[in-house]
């Protein structure tokens, strides 16, 4: 129990008469990296938002080391160590790259507008210090160069690294990726795999995945959960997924065989 | 030339042809009539009259006429412009003509049916006297109207095809020989301190400027932007870029001392009429830069802004009335603190519960506080507190005490200096103001600013960062109200005594405008802004009378055609103008090429 970062029990979230996650338990290991997949409208990113406290979940539990997320507002969650990015690119277009990640870096700040109107020792020191930071997140999910440019004039891949780079700003224990590679080119979505696992190797990031590239996810999780209609179907590691029969169901219909090939 | 030109054009013509009728039926010609722009040769109202088929000609000439592309305009396509300039003519002719002929209709109306006068009470013989220019056949006058108004509608259709380089300086002398006719009583009224009577009669008939200044003004303002735009600008870019850090900061420096000095000393050069038209201004300008940091910043819109203006200048007047109503009697400067307190304690206990609405909700609840406090105060419920419609009179004057052996030289002999002059008022209002700029930078430039930036852009997302919502939004609200709190104590104390009629909604609609005709979240935005809506209808009174025309159809202008503002920030303009810019960043080079080959 204890080795698990995260933990939800019986989780329900109803939206009027539809039940977008249905009694779901769900856990992630400390340091692991693990994926939620399913078919569109499974109630992946419902999950998502149960989580990061966009949504109010109206039965069970989400325990994070040990505490409860129930009734948290977002702010709260982010702070105590659970960043994520959005299905489609959500970063704050009219700020520059860096002014992204200061912004994503709200949680460690604490300078106040006394400090800033008499513009405090302090508050130069931490407006300092947060800019070298915002740097060197900024080089780290290989942007260096780029703070200066306005979000929206990035190319779509630095979007999406950027975006993680903001997330990586609240310095989180729990990093949720909403479909980190969608819209790339197969390059690129192997390039965002392995950083990925840097992000756990180096920095020691606990990463929940949701992602439809089956190859990225079955490279590089090491636990999957599969959701139909909010309910989970099938949990395992990739090769055990691969081969369960309720999930080739869900996703390719009944009565369909696939070739057993392990990606 | 195709039919659709001309029907657009005809169309055009007859929409101008309305709002040339509507304008001279609720009397603004009439009433612009009596301002002269050159003395005994053009009027306001003519001037008036005379832009709608000028507009409507500009309007009508088919896009694809135009050669928009700033740097092609060499001698090749001005040469084989001259069957694109008589389809122009033609095009701005006709628009100008069906503009005419819903006019001239509207002078038959009036001169057939003299009753119309009893619906129309601004269908006066002044205004068909205008219209048909004071001919004594109103069919000789309206045939007059109407080829004035073809040929106008043709001219500008056809400068409208000439290459910006001509273009440019012609309009802007006219812009300037027209404004500074506009304004000639005012710039009479500084003028008059430095000049003599006959150079003085040289530039200004009995009303207006002369013609013979407006056409030196024209040919000035012509020949400078001819210069500037040939070699100025480049000369200058070049001079600028060549500036080291160093000299840089001292420009700058340079620039603020300027800056001071010319602050400092308007109240001396304006006079006192002009100084109590910048202390209005001023007061809107704090106004401004207050509810720029709710709306501009933090991206909260706020229509009840006037509550604090009302709240800050009530407990001025509660706590340094000499009245009946006047509870402590306390010096103006121990009051003011409280003031602003009151004011900002008011924004947050009315944010606390309301900034957790979003946009349009957040809207109607400021709007109706704002409605409550001023209901509030004019009520009988509280007229034993707050004097009802009688207001609260007697309000306390700043003072400074002056030490006893400088008595004698700076206030013959009276123990403390009393603020009562326009001209010393301006200067606590200065002071104010400078200090709302400095808070707005300040903040702006900090982490609060960056996080108000970001919940502009994106509240659910910026949450999700840990932003703390409401604190956020709670710290612009309080800055906001504090300002707006400063500046009602400011100006009750300077009118002595203050009404109810004083903290109507138009308030927070004219902060609220003058910051969108400014340029939204911009602080220089915030004074061009006041300027222009707040100190232009003080000048012209006629203005006056049009206020609220004046402001919707200006917004609506804006909107249109500079949705960024007079004076933009940065982040707007980038906003607004982001397609733009993301073309001038692929093709970098097109202005740099033209300024390297100049």
């Amino acid at each position: 129990m204890s080795n698990n970062l995260l933990e939800a029990i019986n989780v329900t979230k109803r939206f009027g008469g539809l039940t977008a996650v249905d009694d779901l338990d769900f856990a992630i290991p400390t340091g692991s990296i693990v994926s939620i997949i399913g078919p569109n409208g499974a109630g992946k990113t419902t999950f998502f938002n149960c989580v990061t406290g966009f949504y109010d979940f109206d039965d069970g539990q989400i325990l994070f080391a040990g505490r409860s997320l129930k009734g948290r507002s977002p702010d709260t969650i982010t702070r105590m160590g659970i960043s994520r990015t959005y299905q489609n690119i959500r970063l704050f277009s009219q700020m520059s790259a860096i002014e992204n990640i200061l912004v994503g870096m709200e949680p460690s700040l604490k300078s106040s507008w006394i400090g800033a109107l008499f513009r405090t020792k302090k508050t130069i020191t931490e407006e300092e210090e947060a800019l070298v930071e915002a740097n060197r997140l900024l080089e780290f999910v290989g942007l260096r160069g780029k703070g200066d440019i306005f979000a929206r004039n990035l190319p779509y891949g630095d979007q999406r690294r950027l975006e993680i780079g903001r997330a990586l700003g609240g310095r989180p224990q729990l990093l949720l990726l909403d479909e980190p590679t969608a819209g790339m080119n197969p390059s690129e979505t192997a390039e965002t795999t392995l950083f990925i696992r840097r992000l756990r190797d180096e920095l020691d990031i606990t990463v929940l995945l949701i992602e439809h590239d089956m190859r990225v996810v079955m490279g590089i999780s090491e636990d999957i959960t599969v959701l139909d209609y909010g309910k989970k179907i099938a949990q395992g590691t990739p090769v055990e997924i691969q081969n369960n029969p309720r999930v080739i169901e869900a996703y390719l219909g009944r009565g369909v065989t696939i070739a057993k090939n392990p990606v | 030339m195709t039919r659709n030109d001309l029907k657009r054009s005809m169309q055009i013509g007859l929409i101008a042809g309305v709002v040339a009728v509507s304008l001279s039926a609720i009397g603004m010609v009439e009433t612009f009539d009596e301002r002269d722009i050159i003395t005994d040769i053009l009027s306001l109202g003519q001037a008036l009259l005379f832009s709608i088929p000028i507009i409507a000609g500009f309007m009508s000439v088919p896009k694809r006429l135009i050669n928009e592309d700033l740097f092609v305009d060499d001698e090749e396509t001005t040469s084989s412009a001259f069957p694109s300039g008589v389809q122009a003519a033609i095009n701005g002719g006709v628009s100008g003509f069906f503009a005419a002929l819903v006019l001239v209709g509207f002078i038959a109306l009036m001169s057939i049916f003299p009753g119309i006068r009893d619906s129309l009470p601004n269908v006066s013989p002044a205004l068909l006297d205008i219209l048909t220019f004071g001919q004594e056949s109103v069919a000789v006058g309206s045939l007059l109207l109407a080829i004035v108004m073809v040929v106008l509608g043709a001219t500008t259709a056809v400068f409208r095809l000439l290459p910006q380089r001509v273009q440019r300086p012609v309009r802007n002398g006219l812009l300037w020989s027209l404004g500074i006719g506009l304004l000639s009583e005012i710039i009479l009224l500084v003028l008059i301190n430095f000049m003599d009577k006959s150079g003085l009669r040289l530039i200004f008939g009995s009303k207006g400027i002369t013609l013979f200044a407006a056409v030196v003004i024209f040919v000035i303002a012509a020949v400078l932007t001819v210069f500037w735009e040939s070699r100025g600008r480049t000369r200058f870019q070049r001079r600028r870029a060549a500036m080291t850090e160093k000299q840089n900061k001292v420009m700058r420096q340079l620039g603020i001392a300027l800056g001071v000095v010319v602050l400092l000393s308007l109240p001396i050069n304006l006079g006192p009429y002009l100084t109590e038209v910048m202390d209005i201004v001023g007061i809107f300008i704090l106004m401004g830069l207050g509810l720029n940091i709710v709306v501009g910043f933090a991206g909260l819109l706020d229509l009840g802004y006037v509550a604090f203006f009302a709240i800050g200048a009530y407990t001025m007047a509660l706590l340094t009335s000499t009245g009946d109503l006047g509870i402590a009697q306390i010096p103006f400067w121990v009051a003011l603190p409280f003031c602003v307190l009151a004011a900002t304690l008011a924004g947050v206990i009315l944010g606390v519960p309301v900034l957790r609405m979003r946009g349009d909700y957040l809207a109607i609840v400021t709007l109706g506080f704002g409605e409550i406090i001023r209901v509030l105060v004019g009520s009988d419920l509280m007229k034993e507190v707050l004097g009802g419609a009688q207001g609260i009179l007697r309000i306390g004057r700043p003072t400074i005490p002056i030490p006893e052996f400088l008595q004698e030289t700076i206030s013959k002999g009276a123990p403390s200096f009393i603020f009562v002059q326009p001209k010393e008022f301006y200067y606590l209002i200065l002071i104010g103001c400078l200090l709302a700029v400095f808070v707005s930078i300040r903040l702006r430039d900090a982490r609060a600013g960056r996080n108000w930036m970001a919940l502009r852009e994106d509240e659910d997302v910026a949450e999700a960062m840990g932003i703390r919502l409401v604190s956020t939004k709670l710290l612009a609200f309080g800055f906001g109200a504090a300002f707006g709190g400063l500046a009602g104590a400011l100006f009750a104390s300077r009118i002595s005594s203050i009404f109810p009629h004083s903290f109507q909604l138009l308030i927070s609609i004219n902060v609220l405008s003058l910051i969108i005709v400014g340029g939204i979240g911009s602080i220089p935005g915030v004074v061009v802004g006041a300027l222009f809506l707040v100190g232009l209808p003080e000048l012209l009174r006629e203005f006056q009378e049009y206020r609220l025309l004046m402001y919707g159809a200006l917004l609506i202008v804006m909107m249109l055609m500079r949705p960024e503002g007079l004076w933009p920030s940065a982040v707007t303009r980038r906003e607004l103008h982001a397609d733009e810019e993301d073309a001038a960043r692929e093709g970098p080079t097109a202005l740099d090429d033209v300024a390297g080959l100049v």
